[in-house]
């Protein structure tokens, strides 16, 4: 090496927006650093609250003595559906993942569509169904809603906003600061598979294959591990950014250094096949029926039980451990060698050959 | 996966570096040449398991990075000017002289990322009146498909389809680096995908002038450490051979089909790289009647201003194999992924991009 390096240098944002100073580019979307930059610096400023403060999935507020968790997320999927699910699913399965992983049940739904002139109306047919039936069959009610039209070519057909409203029970916190060097990682199976199967039909990258997203409802498989392990110390569905983005998010609230044995991280054959074709990391590809969890090192044996008796947690494996250090990603590769994860600059781009 | 895993063995690398270290009487000094093989190399921490024998260099190969800045420039006046401009993902960050195509999309340009020069085509087949432009970057290794591509269009009369061609030949960078003043270069790993399509007749006379073993290699952990454990057995014994180390896909004469092709679209001509310079026959341009679909010609009057280059940026030492990546003071610090000031901070093929990624973090465990 010809000259020293500091490698906490290297991991810290260098700059305060990424590419273009003075406008949104899709990198501000992408779940990485750039999105963090834009929440830090051009959102947080005029918004903050402690609420706001704890950067969980979701809001903790209390009333009347209940302590209810409160979250929003809005769903611009392309193509609108997609092996293994659509929009109007995954708006369902995205908004209680973010809820369960507060800890929380589900109480409600709320739904705004903005719909784009010209959408046939047996595709937003379609979409609603397929909401309506995730829904149901999570027994979570979509209680109010709100719909607008916007001009052809101002869309992508839907956007889907939903909010969801849970209780958390008593005891139950789950939160980044919790997790302590020594705790187990966790997850609940094998990653990557929803961000494949969405690539797998987009305009322009198509190809071949039988990967379907992993897009499903977390709650019940999140209430059998809190009942295994009540000691949990965090959760989180590596969805935007993948488990990548989840893992630097913990490691930065925690204030520890996570360590991922990248041999151990499951991800599916014919997703790792893709990800070589496409150039991608599995690693930051968006899973929307997984979880990563933390969890004290004594406890790692009864969670894995725990979450493989549940059909959505037949794969759980642990994939690393919490060590006391900065706040970063480091990953030990099949080689022997150790190298750092660092988050991407922008959305994943598919390479030149 | 198969092909893949068997590649990456972790007891096979093992021994393979073992092999090596036994072999190596005193220190090598190796390139290689592609930027695919730099990234497993850093990846994996290859180039620490080595580092007591073998140094290793990385070469020039990254399409993307030498790219020369007056062809990124016209492909963003072209975006900007209401052209719908399409090209691997890999080229949409790389920086131009004023900002880069995510930048041009940002702001209203109509930029696409496509996988292969074919989903272009279908765009301006698809839309006859709208003009499509295919910014053809690549090695030998992608020239085939845009060959192909440009006899489509050409066949079919699509005039709303134009390439902006950037292709660049291995050969001729390999012999100017050889040749260099100083150079410190013993040994080249040659990139296993341009000899699949290429073959390896080209580097017989670098071989022999220089007197430098030659190794057409692949592009996972084993494939690149057999390559080093022959160009060392050569080194050692003081052969100059040109070797194929990847033979599950390279044999000598290449894939006649695909170079009758290149060879039917395309003639060899002198062309700047960026941060190298002018390499003698280091270029692919359109030939014959295909240079009817050069954007260059059908848009002249996107020539404009003389592109400049950040005065910092040391991209071309390190393209040289110069310089290692942490070695520019703008490493990290001015020039990052997000922010670059250079190609190879940001292609996927590129060296800094792969230093600044891979960094090891402690050593080997």
């Amino acid at each position: 090496m010809s000259s020293p390096l500091d490698l906490d240098t290297l991991a810290a944002p260098a700059c305060p927006l990424p590419i273009e100073d003075d406008r949104v580019t899709l990198a501000h979307g992408a779940g990485a650093g750039a999105s963090a930059r834009l929440f830090e610096e051009r959102l947080w400023p005029h918004l903050a609250n402690p609420a706001l403060g704890a950067r969980h999935d979701g809001a903790i507020l209390e009333a009347g003595g209940a302590r209810l968790a409160f979250t929003t997320d809005t769903f611009v999927v392309r193509p609108l559906e997609f092996p293994g699910g659509d929009i109007g699913s995954l708006a369902v399965h995205g908004t209680l993942n973010d809820l369960a992983m507060c800890g929380a049940r589900p109480l409600a739904l709320s739904c705004a569509l903005v719909l784009e002139e010209g959408l046939a109306l047996s595709t937003l047919e379609r979409v609603v169904r397929s909401l309506g039936a995730a829904a149901r069959a999570a027994r979570v009610p979509v209680a109010t809603g709100d719909t607008k039209v916007v001009e052809r070519g101002k869309g992508d057909g839907v956007y889907v906003n939903t909010a969801g409203v849970g209780w958390v029970p008593e005891g139950r916190a789950l939160r980044p600061d919790r997790v302590a060097p020594g705790d187990a990682v966790i997850v609940s199976g094998a990653l990557g598979a929803h961000g494949a199967a969405v690539l797998s039909v987009r305009e322009g990258l198509a190809f071949e294959s039988s990967i379907r997203s992993d897009s499903a409802n977390l709650s019940p498989l999140v209430e059998e591990a809190l009942e295994a392990v009540p000691e949990l110390h965090c959760l989180r569905d590596p969805t935007r950014g993948g488990l990548g983005a989840a893992l630097h998010e913990v490691a930065r609230g925690a204030a520890c250094e996570i360590e991922i044995d990248e041999g151990a991280v499951p991800i599916e054959e014919s997703v790792r096949a893709a990800c070589e074709v496409l150039g991608l990391d599995p690693l930051f590809l968006a899973s929307e029926g997984r979880l990563v969890a933390f969890a004290p090192e004594a406890s790692a044996a009864s969670l894995l039980d725990a979450l493989r008796a549940h059909p959505l947690g037949r794969g759980a494996v642990q994939i690393g451990r919490v060590a006391s250090g900065r706040p970063r990603v480091v990953l030990r590769t099949p080689m022997g060698s150790r190298r750092l994860l660092l988050l991407p600059a922008g959305e994943p781009l598919p390479r030149i050959c | 996966m198969k092909f893949v895993d068997e590649y990456r063995d972790p007891a096979l690398a093992r021994a393979l570096v073992d092999a090596i270290l036994e072999r190596a009487t005193r220190p090598w000094t190796i390139m290689e040449v592609c930027g695919g093989q730099t990234h497993a190399i850093l990846a994996h921490g290859l180039d620490a398991l080595l580092a007591e024998r073998v140094t290793l260099l990385h070469g020039p190969g990254c399409p993307v990075c030498v790219t020369p800045l007056e062809t990124l420039d016209r492909a963003l006046a072209l975006a900007e000017r209401g052209a719908r401009l399409c090209s691997f993902g890999d080229m949409l960050r790389v920086p131009g002289s004023r900002g880069d195509l995510l930048g041009a999309r940002a702001r209203g340009g109509d930029v696409r990322v496509v996988y292969s020069p074919f989903d272009a085509v279908r765009l301006a087949a698809a839309e006859p009146d709208r003009e499509v432009v295919f910014l053809a970057v690549g090695f030998e290794t992608t020239a085939p498909a845009v060959a192909a591509a440009a006899r489509w269009v050409l066949a079919r009369d699509l005039s709303n389809f134009h390439l902006l061609v950037s292709h660049v030949r291995v050969p001729p960078a390999l012999e100017a680096i050889a040749a260099a003043p100083g150079a410190q270069v013993e040994a080249f790993l040659a990139a296993g995908h341009v000899c699949t399509v290429m073959g390896t007749a080209e580097y017989e006379p670098i071989a022999q002038r220089h007197r430098l073993p030659v190794v057409a290699t692949g592009f996972e952990p084993v494939d690149i450490l057999e390559g080093v454990a022959m160009a060392v057995a050569q080194l050692e014994a003081g052969a100059s051979r040109v070797e194929i180390q990847y033979r599950r896909a390279v044999r000598p004469e290449g894939n006649p089909a695909a170079r009758a092709l290149v060879d039917e679209v395309f003639e060899v001509v002198d062309r700047p790289w960026r941060g190298i310079g002018v390499v003698p026959r280091g270029g692919l341009a359109l030939r014959g009647p295909y240079a009817a679909l050069d954007a260059v010609t059908a848009f002249p009057a996107l020539a404009g201003e003389a592109p400049r280059e950040p005065a910092a940026c040391r991209a071309g030492d390190v393209l040289r194999g110069s310089i290692r990546p942490p070695a520019c003071p703008e490493f990290g610090r001015g020039c990052t992924p997000e922010r670059p000031l250079g190609a190879p901070m940001v292609s996927s093929e590129g060296a800094c991009a792969a230093y600044y990624h891979y960094r090891a973090a402690g050593g080997p465990a």
